[in-house]
């Protein structure tokens, strides 16, 4: 099988690795740089647990090839607390109980965080939409919608 | 109820932040797939393609030659070592991997064992398995036929499909009071096979050191202690002995039953280690579990309700099809085949009732896994609830009306049910009373009728559940013959912080931060000065898990108790410090003082000290305590549910605008965790109603075995869900909790099937199989004459 040296910059720093081609990007998020807050449910691009910002666009790793992303900048769930804590949305999860297991957490998290981005007050109805993708057996959403709503608050009190 | 502790302390009634929360956020969880060791290997697994038929040959030459691929082991390999058939939970068989017969699609049917994860998946694809298929039995009914072919050949005495008979209550009494009632309505019901569809899948990693002789099993398992257990049990003649086996249970992403029962994947993971002599890991991708393993309900019921002329309920009569599958592998307990399913009295009085449940085999699946359920509570609510609101149609009265009419009266408590069971405690009306007010119920009526002349079509349903959960006492309650006690062990250390350690193990219920608070609230300790640990058979002490709504009315007891245990003790310290008799000290969560000069105290951190450095002459040193918990009985939570639906007269789509909770679990810890498990439940109740089935066509093949067709629900069908509650103690439980987290699983799909076939009513219809899917909703309304 044919080998591709991939250059990737996650959370900020330089990754390179000769891999073959069929590798998954979240193997080699996953396995090869041992980031395992990403995590695996489904395989078809259904559930959402494996979501990463991918040039800042939320992208579900399992049905992306490492190769597409050479070049790329990612973003996971480990790069989003920093030296200050916790993200809004990070403490918002806390504060309204919006994860039980912790499986779909980072995924929601990515998302979010990209949601937040290009829209800094979302409506209930843009929260679900935007999360539509990540799918949770846990928590019902509700409090994920509250997770969110949390952090645009707490993200426009500190504009 | 407020709380008796304060902020700091963080005991009972507190909506404490969950202290397991900071590393799930930030990516530090410590998931089974998580988990490397040095020189792990691989296992994927070959399945088959087919649901019944014989194995002609298994080719694994190609596989071998594949770089990487180190080996394929099949049934026969197995079979040198025993290991090719297993015991389920309850006491039947099932293969681990076949020897010469498959008996459902998706069945494991050789492991490849390689160096890495793609290695294994290339091996998978290239052994080369012969099949001559049969025909198989796929419809419980057809099972039961005369000319039907037996399934389980293998065992011994087996000449039809059936597994076995079950019934409960008084069948002649019932019989005569149905003969003469005024009024008998019956329905057919369906409660179809679905998945848990945990976000995680199954997996473990097993580490068999070959010069010890010691297993480590990382695995996805609710129940770590019973299965290190039948590991020794099944395994000891190839020198698995149980003080050799360690089973960790890490970081489970969701579990809701379907991580109790061994599935052959896991022992075949541990045979490999034990062959190779190598660390073994096996992960399930999500078409391996959506297809074989997980799966939960499909009871086919046959309801009748008797009644007099007013809607007062005589008596229940229920006759039940159990289509389990290839094997009874349901994780019951051993005395209760059926379950819990004689609860299906539910919340109201009538003078007797008969259950009766029929089990067959067929070419499905292993199913009846226990799915955020306390063993077919789910099927035994839902039969009561739907056929409730069919009396009360048929006598022309209110649905919410005829269940007050009907409830069991609060001063009736305890309760005796007239098919066993003693109900704890319980106040129905006051639950109906505050959903009522919540919804605005009476203004909903009205809506409705405005909206029915306008032709649109709008439905209101309710149901009023009654659980019965936490398993239980022991004389009643085993799994493979252990006692379905739990435990906990705590210690407090000199500086007065403490380590908790329990039988359970949570799976994203958050007992990390409600079993510290449940100790807070016993010694006064700040919860976040408690750290639980679960799910390591070689430090937590003896427990059966967590399943069936079991850890706070089993663990969550034993923990108060062993922390009473340790109070006690330290009033000893305290009174010695005080130099007061014991009696003269009063007890305020985390102080003791002298009674009549307060300032006179001594806190528990100071007794913590003392029980390690200024102890009472003759007094063991130490402060820890172990409980083992045997409840009294099991509790009976409850609750009313109301739900509004809107249905597309276009597309037959049911869309539901609002639904209101009303449960009562009793006294609650954490208010915060019980609604989240609440707000969970109630949308694992609306899957099932409206998108969830696992469906086979003739020939076996799942019709459902990937999230492209197991519909999930997401947040856009999730509706913002509205929670209230009651508090009704119960008397028995050392916190007056009952347990929550499946209630609303439980409650929820009749509610939302009540509301459609309310909207439906005035044209006929008096019940809706689940799931409602638009197709099936279009094709009554196209019926009916009303789709748009």
């Amino acid at each position: 099988m044919a080998r591709h040296q991939v250059t990737v910059t996650v959370n900020g720093e330089a990754h390179s690795r000769e891999v073959d081609s069929r590798l998954l990007l979240v193997h080699l998020i996953r396995d090869e740089l041992a980031l395992t807050g990403t995590h695996i449910g489904c395989d078809t691009t259904h559930c959402g647990a494996c979501t990463v910002l991918i040039d800042g666009v939320p992208t579900k790793s399992c049905t992306v090839l490492a190769v597409q992303a050479d070049g790329a900048d990612i973003g996971t769930v480990e790069g989003l607390a920093g030296a200050d804590g916790m993200t809004a949305l990070q403490e918002g999860f806390q504060q309204e109980h919006g994860l039980q297991c912790g499986f779909c957490t980072p995924g929601m998290l990515m998302t979010g965080t990209a949601l937040l981005l290009s829209n800094p007050n979302p409506s209930e109805a843009e929260i679900r939409g935007a999360i539509s993708g990540n799918l949770c057996r846990c928590t019902g959403y509700v409090n994920i919608v509250k997770a969110v709503e949390y952090a645009a608050a707490k993200m426009g009190e500190d504009n | 109820m407020a709380p008796r502790t304060s902020a700091k302390i963080c005991g009972m009634g507190h909506s404490m932040k969950r202290k397991e929360d900071p590393r799930f956020l930030q990516g530090k969880g410590n998931f089974i797939d998580d988990h490397t060791l040095p020189g792990m290997l691989w296992l994927d697994i070959v399945r088959s393609p087919i649901a019944y038929g014989k194995i002609v040959n298994i080719d694994s030459s190609k596989a071998l030659e594949i770089d990487g691929v180190l080996a394929v082991l099949t049934g026969k390999d197995l079979e040198a070592y025993g290991l090719h058939w297993m015991p389920t939970l309850m006491s039947d068989t099932q293969m681990v991997l076949p020897i010469d017969t498959v008996m459902y699609q998706a069945q494991e049917v050789a492991g490849v064992i390689a160096t890495s994860r793609y290695a294994a998946a290339d091996g998978v694809a290239a052994v080369e398995v012969e099949y001559d298929p049969m025909t198989p039995v796929m419809d419980p009914f057809r099972a039961l036929d005369d000319d039907a072919p037996v399934l389980r050949v293998d065992k011994e005495g087996q000449t039809d499909n059936r597994i076995w008979h079950w019934e409960a209550g008084d069948k002649e009494a019932t019989d005569k009071i149905f003969d003469e009632a005024d009024v008998v309505v019956r329905e057919k019901m369906h409660v179809p096979r679905i998945h848990v569809a945990s976000i995680e899948t199954c997996g473990c990693l097993a580490d068999f050191n070959p010069v010890e002789g010691h297993l480590t099993v990382y695995m996805t398992t609710q129940a770590p202690h019973v299965i290190r257990t039948v590991l020794a049990l099944v395994a000891g003649h190839v020198g698995l002995s149980e003080e050799k086996i360690r089973v960790i249970s890490p970081d489970i992403g969701g579990g809701f039953g379907g991580k109790v029962p061994v599935y052959p994947g896991y022992v075949i993971a541990i045979a490999a280690s034990v062959v190779l002599g190598k660390p073994v890991k096996w992960i399930e991708d999500r078409m391996e579990n959506l297809q074989a393993d997980s799966f939960a309900r499909d009871y086919h019921m046959d309801a009748e309700l008797a009644a007099d002329a007013n809607g007062k309920i005589k008596a229940l009569r229920i006759k039940t099809l159990a289509d389990h599958g290839y094997a009874d592998a349901q994780a019951a307990p051993s005395k209760w085949p059926a379950g819990l399913f004689s609860i299906c009295t539910g919340s109201y009085d009538m003078e007797n009732a008969y259950a009766e449940v029929d089990a067959v085999y067929t070419n499905k699946p292993p199913g009846g896994v226990a799915y955020r359920c306390s063993f077919r509570v789910t099927e035994a609510v839902h039969c009561l609830e739907r056929i409730v609101d069919t009396l009360a149609h048929k006598v022309g009265k209110d649905p919410a009306t005829l269940r007050e009419e009907n409830f069991i009266p609060k001063e009736a408590f305890p309760y005796h049910s007239p098919l066993g069971w003693e109900y704890d405690s319980g106040d129905y009306q006051a639950a109906m009373d505050m959903a009522k007010e919540m919804i605005g119920y009476d203004d909903l009526r009205k809506e409705q009728a405005e909206k029915r002349e306008r032709g649109e079509l709008m439905g209101i349903g309710v149901c009023s559940f009654t659980e019965v959960l936490g398993a239980g006492p022991s004389k009643d309650f085993d799994i493979l013959g252990i006692k379905m006690f739990d435990s906990a062990e705590v210690r407090v250390h000199p500086t007065g912080k403490a380590i908790a350690r329990f039988g359970t193990k949570s799976q994203g219920q958050g007992h990390e931060t409600t079993y510290a608070q449940i100790i807070a609230e016993e010694l006064g300790l700040p919860a976040a000065h408690v750290q639980v640990e679960e799910g390591d058979t070689d430090t937590a002490p003896y427990g059966l898990g967590t399943y069936a709504s079991r850890s706070t009315p089993t663990a969550g007891a034993a923990g108060a108790m062993a922390a009473r245990m340790i109070r006690d003790k330290a009033r000893k310290i305290a009174a010695h410090l005080l130099e007061v008799s014991e009696e003269d000290l009063d007890w305020e969560p985390g102080t003791f003082s002298v009674k009549g000069a307060p300032d006179k105290s001594k806190t528990i951190q100071e007794c913590a000290f003392a029980a390690y450095t200024n102890l009472p002459p003759g007094m063991e040193p130490g402060m820890e305590a172990t409980n083992y918990y045997d409840p009294p009985n099991l509790t009976f939570p409850f609750g009313t549910y109301i739900c509004v639906v809107d249905i597309d007269r276009g597309t037959g789509e049911v869309k539901v605008r609002r639904f209101v909770a009303v449960d009562d679990c009793g006294n609650i810890i954490n208010p915060m965790i019980v609604q989240g498990q609440i707000h969970g439940g109630l949308t694992q109740g609306l899957g099932p109603a409206l998108y969830e089935e696992m469906t086979y066509d003739e020939d076996g093949n799942n019709m459902a075995g990937s999230f492209m067709d197991y519909l999930v629900p997401t947040a856009v069908e999730t509706p913002a869900w509205e929670t209230g509650h009651t508090i009704t103690p119960s008397p028995h439980h050392p916190l007056g909790a009952k347990g929550v987290g499946e209630s609303a699983t439980v409650g929820a799909p009749p509610a939302i099937v009540n509301a459609v076939v309310d909207a439906l009513a005035h044209l006929g219809v008096t019940h809706m199989e689940i799931p409602m899917r638009p197709d099936r909703v279009w094709e009554i309304l196209r019926e009916k004459g009303v789709a748009g």
